[in-house]
């Protein structure tokens, strides 16, 4: 029997990248709320440069609930489904204490994908099968939540369109923004002026990304210190933006908030009259019920979705806010993949960098250049860095250059080239499709014997037309830049689990194909709120992390300023 | 004191003290984290001297924890023709590549524990098939050739496949080479020195990236700094075993 917890005025199911923003502008507000987070605390201590713990060791993702519940993948509903990974990790401050930290703003077109497709080529560019809508609002209505995150977790970056001023050193094809960032973006580096040096003589327009990370002091931290194990390593220094060293403290502060950690949620409860009353969870050999004036889910996409699907109940038998049948649908996984890869004749100075260290291109993403005689919409940022390790060095490629992949040949070749290949980021425009969704796994089950999350979903060719065309622009930047050879890697296929998740509960403005409303609140379930990239319903082409954190803002202050009506 | 000097001193602040702020309130250290390897049952003392090679590094404080005699020599082998000591210097056999994948069979690498055992003797029965003795009784020559039939999954015997068996090896010799020293395999750094990867730093200046492989190594391990040392030295250690908290 569950232990009745008192009622508190919201939970936040998971205490990550978007929980932990939302908690922010909840606790200053003065409303009471408490935090479940299915991971514990780390500190610093925890964050050794140490590849092999890191990578190989996966720590300390490998023994999480997350890892217990990794979701099976099928590229389409005639295929047998196989288990995937799951790629995120449970903690205070979650993934954001291990990610890349790539802050973006979305650009305004991905907010308008339908009708500004509509307007520039017509109505039959829209890629067949594709549910894509535009989304509630424009770019404009984010700015000021963009602005906050910025600010408060603490990006640094250029602009590249200050109040309407395009700036060269930042990315003049950004939506206008009233402030520029709070400090400035991480330190070029001798591969990066090679890289940015090239692409100007291409005419393109170079610009340093910005980045979740701290450049010089702010609020107390110090800056990064460049030692090189960023890429799936939290910070020692704590100079990465993660929500633990930020909104989190910040919100404890206030003494409104606090922080459950190894709760592991089973359960969103509904009333007689179809409101949410709590959730269910269990800690340790314990369970618990932990009643709510109104609910915000914050796990990563997958948990959101699966967590509506196992929440079944008279009123919504289908699982929560699912009477429409709309939970799950309009998922997909970013196109990253179908990277590029190059060599160089010389050393490129990389083992001290990281991957949010780089340059950008945003010429060939989004609408930014004529589709007319093209057959695809949207386009790539194509993004270079500097982060390199010496176990992946030596898995390197060899580019044909030797007749075996190990032998003192290949030892020789990478004792030479060890710090002289890298490897593109390609970011791709992605879109929803009728074909592809979230449901539940009829046979796999997770650790505590409830069904895992069942991805079916497959890149289409709007997205393979985009890979080829910006492993082609990728091969003249790296050329440009002298590489002596270049591999072009697969366009790809099946979407895999992924990092960058989106959909499943998107948000919109039509009650019969989208879960929640233009604030983040479900349709049918007016004190329940969604946070992160599961209410996305495109992607641009770029990290989404920021603007899940700007939409959990929002979400967060709209229950503030709308607390009578919402929580009733 | 310059900013940049106001900023150093900060982050040596954070370095040498994380029980400050970076701790949050009320949030306990995690604890120690397991990544030692598990000791596990039939362990058996390596105590064969090694033959017919020249490296110098020392193999006296290596027990075997997971591996048998025969399947350690064997798979010692495979490493060595994998990554050789040759003219260009030492290779996997004096970063002690097969030390490092015998730990992690008893640790992160426990689920292939199984494909190794069955693996190793399949190649041996085919070394005396084709070479009339165990694999690293034949001269390099032989070894190479078997080695290159088991690539191109030519081999029968091996799980889940010679082929995948193989990559699988290649990658664990990679890992256990080229690996922070902790773990049991880059013996004296000779994985980075070979890659020249100037080592671990915690905080690398514009100057030292302009340097990159020229920069003076640094040999030294993750958890030589202590930093990342599993225990501060200010906690008391009488009531700091228990896991967990938060």
């Amino acid at each position: 029997m569950a232990t009745r917890l008192a009622k508190t005025d919201v939970v936040i199911v998971g205490m990550g990248a978007t929980g932990g923003v939302a908690a922010l502008p909840l606790t200053n507000a003065g409303l009471k709320v408490i935090g479940l987070e299915a991971g514990g605390w780390l500190s610093p201590r925890d964050f050794a440069p140490d590849e092999l713990r890191n990578g190989s060791r996966n720590w300390p993702q490998s023994i999480q609930k997350a890892a217990q519940e990794a979701p099976t993948v099928r590229p389409s509903s005639d295929k047998e489904s196989k288990q995937g990974g799951h790629p995120m990790m449970n903690a205070v401050g979650g993934t954001s204490m291990h990610y890349w930290a790539q802050s973006w703003r979305l650009n305004p077109w991905d907010f308008s994908v339908v009708t500004e497709t509509r307007n520039r080529y017509g109505v039959d560019r829209i890629p067949s099968g594709s549910t894509v809508e535009d989304w509630p609002f424009g770019y404009d209505e984010l700015e000021p939540y963009y602005e906050k995150i910025e600010y408060t977790v603490g990006v640094s970056g250029q602009a590249g369109n200050l109040q309407g001023k395009k700036i060269s050193g930042g990315n003049i094809f950004e939506g206008e923004r009233r402030r520029d960032y709070p400090m400035k973006p991480l330190r070029s580096s001798p591969f990066t002026t090679q890289m940015d040096t090239a692409a100007r003589r291409l005419n393109w327009d170079p610009f340093q990304g910005p980045a979740a990370i701290t450049t010089e002091l702010f609020d107390g931290r110090p800056p990064c210190q460049y030692h090189g194990f960023c890429n799936k390593g939290g910070c020692h220094v704590q100079a990465k933006s993660s929500t633990a060293v930020t909104a989190i403290p910040k919100a404890l502060d206030t003494g409104n908030l606090e922080v459950v950690t190894f709760a592991r949620v089973t359960e969103i409860v509904v009333d007689d009259s179809g409101r949410v009353s709590g959730v269910n969870y269990l800690k340790g050999n314990e369970s618990f019920f932990q009643p709510a004036e109104v609910v915000l889910l914050a796990s990563y996409a997958y948990e959101n979705v699966r967590l509506l699907q196992l929440s079944k109940s008279p009123a919504f038998p289908n699982g929560l806010a699912n009477n429409s049948g709309q939970v799950g649908r309009h998922y997909f996984s970013h196109h990253q993949g179908a990277p590029v890869t190059a060599l160089f004749e010389r050393d490129l100075h990389n083992w001290y960098g990281l991957p949010a260290q780089g340059v950008a291109i945003d010429n060939w993403a989004d609408d930014n250049f004529d589709h007319s005689q093209l057959n695809f919409i949207g386009g790539a940022n194509l993004w270079v860095h500097t982060d390199r390790r010496p176990i992946s060095a030596a898995k390197m490629s060899t580019f044909g250059k030797t007749s075996s992949a190990w032998g003192s040949d290949w030892k020789s070749f990478i004792m030479k080239n060890a710090d002289r290949t890298n490897t593109a980021y390609i970011q791709k425009t992605t879109l929803p499709y009728e074909s592809n969704f979230l449901d539940l796994d009829p046979v796999v089950k997770d650790s505590i014997g409830l069904p895992v999350t069942r991805i079916t979903a497959q890149y289409h060719e709007n997205e393979k037309r985009i890979a080829a065309y910006a492993q082609d622009k990728m091969e003249q930047w790296y050329k440009e830049a002298g590489a002596i050879e270049v591999i072009k890697h697969g366009l790809g296929h099946a979407m895999e689990a992924s990092t960058h998740a989106y959909g499943g509960a998107r948000m919109g403005l039509n009650a019969e194909t989208n879960v929640v409303n233009q604030w983040g609140f479900a349709h049918e379930v007016p004190n329940l709120g969604v946070l992160g990239a599961a209410v996305m319903g495109t992607s641009g082409s770029r990290n989404p992390t920021l603007t899940a954190q700007a939409l959990a803002w929002r979400t967060a202050e709209h229950l503030v300023s709308s607390w009578q009506s919402i929580a009733g | 004191m310059s900013e940049e000097d106001k900023t150093d001193k900060i982050a040596q602040d954070h370095l040498s003290d994380p029980s400050r702020r970076s701790l949050l309130k009320g949030a306990g250290l995690m604890g120690a984290a397991a990544v030692g390897a598990a000791a596990t049952g039939n362990v058996i003392a390596a105590d064969s001297p090694p033959k017919e090679n020249s490296f110098k590094t020392s193999v006296h404080s290596e027990a075997l924890e997971v591996l048998t005699a025969v399947e350690a020599e064997t798979l010692e082998s495979i490493c060595d023709c994998l990554i050789p000591s040759d003219e260009d210097g030492p290779g996997a056999k004096e970063a002690r590549a097969v030390h490092y994948i015998d730990k992690s069979l008893a640790s992160h690498n426990l689920s292939v524990r199984q494909n190794y055992m069955i693996s190793l003797s399949a190649i041996n029965d085919f070394s005396r098939e084709v070479g009339g003795d165990v694999f690293y009784r034949l001269d390099r020559q032989h070894q190479n050739s078997i080695l290159e039939a088991v690539e191109a999954n030519e081999v029968p015997g091996l799980v889940p496949s010679a082929a995948d068996f193989f990559s699988m090896v290649r990658s664990h010799t990679i890992d256990g080479t080229f690996c922070d020293p902790y773990y049991g395999g880059n013996r004296n750094f000779v994985g980075w020195d070979l890659l020249r990867y100037p080592g671990i730093r915690l905080g690398a200046s514009e100057a030292d990236v302009l340097k990159g492989s020229r920069l003076a190594p640094t040999h030294k391990s993750a958890y030589d700094h202590d930093t990342y040392t599993k225990l501060a030295g200010d906690i008391d250690t009488s009531g700091a075993s228990s896991v967990g908290g938060g």
